[in-house]
C-alpha cells in the first residue's frame, strides 16, 4: 500500500472544473514529482490533498485512512505538511517564530528541539539569521525558510510547491541538493516543478498534469527518455 | 543657495501653516483657550499663537536644511515664513473685526477678535500678531542651533511647565495638595505663578541636563540594582493604586473609574484587533449587551424583577456577551480585513437600535432605559461610592491584565498572531481558524461584558445613547494611540484619550478633531503608539536596522 493515495480527485473552484479525477500514489521513503505547464492543476491538486480545497469525488488516503473529511489543521496533525507557492512565510515575525508556528500542531517539545537543531544543520543560514524578521530575509533564504517551517511539523510527507520559483541557478542547485538531503533523512516528498529536468534528476517517479489530467506517467528514466516530454517540457527541438 | 529657493521656501511653509492657523482660529479654538491660564499672565490661546510662529519658522528652516548649512539662508527662510503665517493672522483679525462673517462663519465673534488683539487697538494688534509669528520663527532656528543636550534639556523643562501648568488647577484641587498646602500653611491660586513656573523650567531643565551627563552610570545602576529596584518599584505602584482614590478626592475617582472601563475595554479589544487582526469596530456591542444584562438581572424595576445580586449577575453578563461575541463570529468567519469591519460596524449599530426600538420596550425599556440597577454590596458595604467602584474596577482591571499577559504567551496566543499574520498560512501550520477566532471574539467580548455590567452598577440606570459608535471608536483609538499588542500601551491610552478631555474641558467640543489630529500626528511620528509592544517595535524599526546590517554583511 503507497503512504499518499489520491484517487481519481474532482475539485472544483465554483463552476470551473479544475482537476478532472487525477490518480496519484506516493510510497515511502520517494521523492514523486508533479510537473506540468502553468494552470495545469499542480497546485490545486497540492491544495486538495491540505484540505484547503475541498474534491467534490474521489479519495486521499494516508497509510489507508481516508483524509477527504478531515479539516486542513487535522491533516497536519495526521502528517502532511506543506511549503506553499511563492513561500508565504510569516513575514513580520522573526526565523525563529516562523519555525515554531510550524511545529504549532506538535506538543512533544523536546522532539521539537531535536527537529530545531536538524533544520538548522540543513540550512544553517537560517540558525545564523534567527532572530531576523522574515520579511528581510532573502528569496532564496525566504524559500528554505519556508522548506524548513513545513519540516518542522515533522511530515509523513512533505508537499513542496515550486521551491526553486524565482531563484538564482546556483541557489536552484543548493535547494535541490537539500530536498534531496530531506528525503535522504527520511521524509516522504511530493515535489511541484516548473524546473523539469531538474525535478526529474532527483524524483524516483513523476506524474505529467494537463489541463487537470495526468496526462503521462512513469519513472523519472522514463520521463526523462519520453519524446513529448523533451520536447514540451525540457525545450528540446524534436528534429534538430 | 539661490536667494530666491530659500524665500520660496519660506513663502511656502508659511502659506501652509498660515492656512492651518486660520483654520486653527476658525474653528474657535483661541478663544476658548482665552481665558484658561499656563502660568500667570499667559494664556493657552497665547500659547497657541506662539506655537503657530515656531511651526512657521521651524518647518521653514528644515526644508531649507536640507540644501544648505548657511544659518543665514535658515533665518531669511525662518523670517519670511513667520512673516507670511503673521500676515494671514493679522488680515483674519482685521476682516473679522470689519466684516460680520457671524453668519458663515459663527466663530467670527467679538471674543475671537479680543483673543486675538491682547486688548489692544486694532492696527498695534496686527503689527503685535505678525512681529510675535516672525520673533518667534527666528527663535525656532537659534533653537535648533543649541546642543542637542541643552534642546533636550529645554523641551523637558517646557513640556513639565506645559503639563503641571495647564493641570494646575486639577493638581491643586486634589484632596492630598489640600492637605499639604494646609500643613505647610501657603495657599494656591488656580493658576501656576509666573516665578514658579521660570523657576520649574530652569530646575526641570538642569536636572535633564545633569542627568543625561553620565548615561553610563545610570546603566550600571540598573544592572546592579535590578531585583530590588523591580520590587521596589512594584510596591510602590501597589501602594499608589491603592491611595489613589482617597488622595485624588471624589470627582478625580470617579473619573479613575471610567479610565478603568475604557482600560478593560482596550484590553478586551486589545485581543480582537491586536492579537488576533480582526478588525472590530461595534466593540460597544458588548459593552452593551453586559450592561443590559446586568441591569435585567440585578435591577428589580426591569421586566425580569428578579433583582440577583450584583456578584451573580455578573458572571451571568460576561456569559451573555461571551455567547453574543461567537454569535457574532461564526457569520463573520470568512471574512476579512475591511468587510469585516462594516459588517462588526453594522453589528454594534444593530444592537443600539434593538435596545432604542419599540419591539423590545417591554423587555429593556427602549430609550427609558433601565433604572434602578444597584451597586454592588462587598461584605456588607454598599459600593455606591465611586472611591468603593474604584477598587472593583481595579481589581477587574487587574485579572485582566494578568489573563492577557497569560494569553500572550500561550498556545492561543500564538494561533493568533498566525491568523493575523496570514490565515491560508496558519490553517497550513494546523491551526484551528475557527476556533482561533471563536476565541479572540468571545474573550474579547466577555472583557468588555464585565466592563459594561460594572458600568450599569456605577450608573444605575443604563439607556441605549450610552453605547453609540462612538465608544467603540474611542476604543479603537485608544489602544491604537497607547500600541496596539501592548498591554501598558492601552493603559496609558486609556490615561490619555479619557483623562486628558475630563481635565481639559474645553477639549472637550473638540474631541473628535483631537483624535484625528492626534491619530495623524502619532502614524507619522511614532506609529507603534506610546509604550508599543516588544513585537511591534522589531516590526517598525528593527526590520531597518536589520536591513542595513545585512546590506553591510554582504558588501
Ligand atoms: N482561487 C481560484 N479561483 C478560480 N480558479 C482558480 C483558482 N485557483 C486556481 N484556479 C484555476 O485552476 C486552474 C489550476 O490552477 P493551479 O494554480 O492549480 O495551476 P498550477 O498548475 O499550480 O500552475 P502554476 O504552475 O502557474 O502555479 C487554473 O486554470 C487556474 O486559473
Ligand atoms: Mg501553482
Amino acid at each position: 500500500m503507497a503512504l499518499l493515495e489520491v484517487e481519481n480527485i474532482h475539485t472544483y473552484y465554483g463552476s470551473i472544473h479544475a482537476l478532472k479525477g487525477i490518480s496519484i500514489t506516493v510510497d515511502k521513503g520517494e521523492i514523486v514529482t508533479l510537473v506540468g505547464a502553468n494552470g495545469a492543476g499542480k497546485s490545486t491538486t497540492l491544495n486538495t490533498i491540505c484540505g484547503v480545497l475541498k474534491p467534490r469525488h474521489g479519495e486521499i488516503r494516508l497509510n489507508g485512512e481516508l483524509l477527504n473529511a478531515l479539516k486542513p489543521h487535522e491533516i497536519v496533525a495526521k502528517g502532511i505538511s506543506q511549503a506553499p507557492e511563492g513561500r508565504r512565510i510569516f513575514s513580520r515575525l522573526t526565523v525563529m517564530e516562523n519555525l515554531e508556528m510550524g511545529a504549532y500542531a506538535r506538543s512533544d517539545r523536546r522532539e521539537i528541539a531535536k527537529d530545531l537543531e536538524r533544520v538548522f544543520a540543513i540550512f544553517p543560514r537560517l540558525k545564523e539569521r534567527a532572530r531576523q524578521v522574515g520579511g528581510t530575509l532573502s528569496g532564496g533564504e525566504q524559500q528554505m525558510l519556508a522548506i524548513a517551517r513545513a519540516l518542522m511539523a515533522r511530515p509523513r510527507v512533505l508537499l513542496l510547491d515550486e521551491p526553486s520559483m524565482g531563484l538564482a541557478p546556483i541557489l536552484v542547485q543548493e535547494i535541490f541538493s537539500v530536498i534531496r538531503e530531506i528525503n535522504q533523512q527520511g521524509t516522504t516528498i511530493l515535489l511541484v516543478e516548473q524546473n523539469v529536468n531538474m525535478a526529474l534528476q532527483i524524483a524516483q517517479r513523476g506524474y505529467v498534469l494537463e489541463t487537470g489530467r495526468v496526462a503521462l506517467q512513469g519513472s523519472a528514466k522514463e520521463l526523462r527518455e519520453n519524446p513529448r516530454v523533451r520536447a514540451v517540457y525540457l525545450g528540446e527541438t524534436l528534429h534538430a | 543657495m539661490k536667494l530666491l529657493s530659500v524665500v520660496r521656501a519660506g513663502i511656502r511653509n508659511g502659506l501652509i501653516v498660515g492656512a492651518v492657523a486660520v483654520f486653527i482660529v476658525l474653528i474657535g479654538m483661541v478663544q476658548t483657550f482665552a481665558k484658561r491660564y499656563l502660568v500667570s499672565d499667559l494664556t493657552l490661546s497665547t500659547v497657541i499663537l506662539v506655537a503657530f510662529g515656531l511651526a512657521a519658522g521651524a518647518l521653514a528652516a528644515q526644508q531649507v536644511s536640507r540644501n544648505t548649512t548657511q544659518l543665514g539662508s535658515k533665518v531669511l527662510a525662518a523670517a519670511v515664513s513667520g512673516l507670511i503665517t503673521g500676515v494671514m493672522l493679522a488680515l483674519l483679525l482685521l476682516v473679522v473685526s470689519q466684516v460680520p462673517l457671524r453668519d458663515v462663519l459663527v466663530n467670527a465673534t467679538p471674543e475671537m477678535v479680543a483673543a486675538l488683539s491682547f486688548g489692544l487697538p486694532l492696527s498695534g494688534a496686527a503689527l503685535l500678531l505678525i512681529g510675535l509669528s516672525v520673533v518667534m520663527a527666528v527663535l525656532a532656528v537659534l533653537y535648533g542651533l543649541l546642543p542637542s543636550r541643552v534642546r533636550r534639556a529645554l523641551l523637558e523643562g517646557i513640556m513639565a511647565v506645559t503639563l503641571i501648568g495647564i493641570f494646575w488647577e486639577a493638581i491643586v484641587g486634589l484632596d492630598v495638595s489640600r492637605l499639604v498646602m494646609k500643613f505647610l500653611g501657603v495657599k494656591a491660586g488656580k493658576v501656576l505663578p509666573l516665578p514658579a513656573g521660570l523657576g520649574l523650567l530652569i530646575l526641570v531643565s538642569l536636572v535633564t541636563y545633569v542627568w543625561r551627563a553620565h548615561p553610563q552610570s545610570n546603566v550600571t545602576v540598573r544592572r546592579t540594582g535590578e531585583g530590588l529596584r523591580r520590587y521596589v518599584s512594584l510596591v510602590l505602584i501597589a501602594g499608589a493604586l491603592i491611595a489613589l482614590p482617597f488622595a485624588v478626592g471624589l470627582f478625580w475617582s470617579q473619573t479613575l473609574t471610567t479610565i478603568g472601563l475604557f482600560t478593560l475595554m482596550g484590553l478586551g479589544l486589545n485581543i480582537v484587533v491586536g492579537m488576533a487582526g480582526l478588525l472590530d469596530l461595534g466593540y460597544v456591542a458588548f459593552y452593551a449587551i453586559g450592561a443590559y444584562a446586568m441591569a435585567l438581572f440585578s435591577s428589580p424595576a426591569s421586566s425580569l424583577h428578579i433583582g440577583l445580586p450584583f456578584w451573580v449577575a455578573l458572571p451571568i453578563a460576561l456569559l451573555f456577551a461571551a455567547i453574543s461575541g461567537i454569535l457574532l463570529g461564526i457569520p463573520v468567519l470568512r471574512l476579512r480585513g475591511d468587510y469585516l469591519a462594516i459588517v462588526t460596524l453594522g453589528f454594534g449599530e444593530i444592537i443600539r437600535i434593538l435596545a432604542l426600538s419599540d419591539v423590545l420596550k417591554p423587555y429593556i425599556g427602549g430609550p427609558q432605559g433601565i433604572m434602578e440597577t444597584p451597586s454592588p454590596f462587598f461584605f456588607g458595604i454598599q459600593m455606591n461610592d465611586p472611591r468603593y467602584l474604584y477598587y472593583l474596577i481595579l481589581a477587574a482591571c487587574l485579572v485582566v491584565v494578568f489573563l492577557s499577559l497569560r494569553l500572550n504567551d500561550s498556545r492561543i496566543g500564538r494561533a493568533w498572531i498566525a491568523v493575523r499574520e496570514d490565515e491560508d498560512v496558519a490553517q497550513a501550520m494546523g491551526i484551528n481558524l475557527v476556533a482561533a477566532k471563536l476565541m479572540a471574539f468571545a474573550i474579547g467580548a466577555s472583557f468588555a461584558g464585565v466592563g459594561g455590567a460594572i458600568f450599569a452598577a456605577r450608573q444605575g440606570a443604563i439607556f441605549p445613547m450610552d453605547f453609540t459608535l462612538f465608544v467603540s471608536i474611542n476604543v479603537l483609538c485608544l489602544i491604537i494611540i497607547g500600541g496596539i499588542g501592548s498591554i501598558p500601551g492601552v493603559i496609558t491610552g486609556a490615561f490619555f484619550l479619557i483623562g486628558l478631555p475630563e481635565v481639559l474641558r474645553e477639549v472637550d467640543e473638540y474631541r473628535i478633531l483631537a483624535y484625528g489630529a492626534g491619530l495623524v500626528i502619532m502614524m507619522l511620528v511614532r506609529p507603534e503608539g506610546l509604550i508599543p509592544s516588544a513585537r511591534r517595535r522589531l516590526e517598525l524599526h528593527e526590520a531597518e536596522d536589520q536591513g542595513e546590517l545585512a546590506a553591510y554583511t554582504v558588501s
